[in-house]
């Protein structure tokens, strides 16, 4: 019965997000805040993390491909896919739970403790849309994070494949051509926009809905790590057996 | 004024508020005293539409607020001003975007009069040169008079304060509880304060509220304390030693 009350809880909150518009100027002004805070913030260490994913699938895959009848290129061919396809939409979208969801879990649930959530209701000012409203905004630049990924990933597994000399560079390139197939960035970036409102909401909710004080805060914020990533994983599959197959 | 007719709060089928009937007056500092447990926050919480009575109904200015539409309720929230028990300020703010918040929700103001209008406020609460430190960069009692700032701020006819001296030192707690009082007379506000500092009750409480097990007890003004016979006032406000010797003293005319 709990888990159906959170869920219930969790559409009303969503219901309730787009009720009462704070005032345009304010939400443009906490909107290019959190573009600040949740996106330009969270580029370096994603940019770190793709790239050193590529360079690991590609030596990885180049060490497993021992029979000689299999052409090199095919290092470059598995490194794209497996970024594309799944390391930089789904596996940084898990990095980004625990950075980007624990931040907003315990920025809205540090203001819950602080009552500063209810200095908001009391103004009449509709403190879910004020929030999270702007969350759900920014994120919207998330595929723009991910298409950096990709690329930097690419560039790792290059750099990897070629200066360790598991494959040489025309022969990466060559690779990297091979059956392109461009439905598979679109399947990437739906993917994407579906990750980026769960990371915007999720985290919100568990912030938002938390009691007690700041031990609280910091299990708010493990659940909501938790709990994102559970439903991101669930999503990934559904959208994968929706898009893919 | 606020009204408040038989006005009960359960929750989960407990009972909290036992059937409230009491008035604030404006220009005046009406506190809500009462031990731990016995409805204070319920009740603040029900004057300022947080929670919603079981029964029984609050009254703004002779308007019930049951009775208003949502914009109007909205409205009528507009017009009331907080401090909370912590200040609740926004962390993500300075102090003059502390103070300035409520005008630039509310207000068609422009920079410069929104502006001017901080510089006011600030001055009243005697707090000048720190509208550009963090929350976390002034004291205690500096928190508490931005919070008092930034609830006076938008000229509110309704000002409610949550223990608004807890947590600082007796010296500072009787400014703070002064300011509350000059403001509230200065601009005719009705105050309600929730508090169980002694001091405060003896210092500025012009009509006091009594709340035990979520009834009212006892409603007076802080010459009527020394006076009363009733028991669980006595106890409550003559619990410590210095108390006793204050009241001995002043049944005695000393």
């Amino acid at each position: 019965m709990g888990y159906l009350h959170d869920i219930g809880e969790y559409f009303m909150m969503l219901k309730n997000v787009f009720k009462r518009m704070t005032k345009g100027s304010v939400l443009r002004t906490l909107i290019f805040k959190e573009i600040d805070d949740l996106i330009i913030n969270s580029m370096g260490i994603v940019a770190f993390i793709s790239f050193f994913l590529g360079a690991v699938v590609t030596i990885q895959t180049a060490l497993n491909l021992g029979n000689p009848l299999i052409p090199k290129s095919l290092i470059a061919f598995t490194a794209r896919q497996s970024i594309i396809l799944e390391f930089s939409p789904t596996f940084i979208s898990i990095i980004m739970a625990g950075k980007v969801g624990s931040y907003i879990t315990s920025s809205i649930g540090t203001m819950r403790v602080t009552e500063q959530i209810d200095a908001l209701e009391v103004m009449g000012i509709n403190s879910v849309n004020y929030l999270v409203f702007p969350k759900m905004v920014a994120m919207l630049l998330y595929p723009f994070v991910i298409c950096i990924s990709m690329f930097l990933g690419i560039v790792g597994a290059y750099i990897a494949g070629v200066l360790g000399g598991y494959v040489a560079s025309d022969l990466f390139i060559q690779g990297l051509q091979v059956d392109f197939i461009p439905y598979h960035l679109t399947y990437a970036f739906i993917k994407t926009f579906f990750f980026a409102f769960i990371l915007a909401t999720v985290p919100s909710y568990h912030g938002y809905y938390m009691r007690g004080g700041a031990l609280e805060v910091g299990q708010a914020s493990t659940t909501s790590f938790v709990w994102t990533s559970v439903i991101l994983i669930i999503t990934n599959y559904v959208l994968t057996q929706l898009l893919l197959s | 004024m606020i009204k408040v007719n038989d006005l009960h709060k359960s929750f989960s089928g407990e009972e909290i508020l036992k059937g409230l009937n009491t008035s604030f007056h404006d220009g005046k500092t009406n506190l809500i005293i009462g031990q731990s447990g016995a409805g204070k926050t319920v009740f603040l919480k029900c004057l300022l539409g947080l929670f919603e009575p079981t029964s029984g109904s609050i009254e703004y200015n002779k308007v019930a607020y049951a009775s208003l539409n949502n914009k109007q309720k909205r409205d009528l929230r507009k017009e009331m001003g907080m401090v909370f028990q912590g200040s609740a300020l926004f962390d993500s703010m300075n102090v003059a975007e502390n103070v300035m918040f409520p005008l630039i929700m509310f207000t068609k103001q422009s920079k410069a009069a929104m502006k001017k209008r901080v510089d006011e406020v600030l001055e009243r609460v005697d707090l000048i040169g720190v509208d550009h430190k963090s929350p976390a960069e002034i004291s205690g009692g500096m928190q508490k008079r931005v919070a008092i700032a930034r609830a006076i701020v938008n000229k509110p006819k309704y000002l409610f304060c949550d223990e608004p001296n807890s947590g600082l030192d007796p010296k500072t707690a009787i400014l703070i509880d002064n300011l509350i009082q000059e403001i509230t007379r200065e601009n005719n506000i009705t105050t309600v304060i929730n508090t169980h500092d002694m001091n405060s009750v003896l210092e500025i409480g012009e009509n006091i509220v009594f709340l035990k097990d979520g009834h009212l007890e006892w409603q007076g003004n802080k010459d009527e304390i020394y006076q009363s016979e009733n028991d669980a006032l006595t106890n409550f406000v003559y619990s410590s030693e210095l108390f006793q010797k204050v009241r001995k003293a002043q049944l005695q005319g000393l």
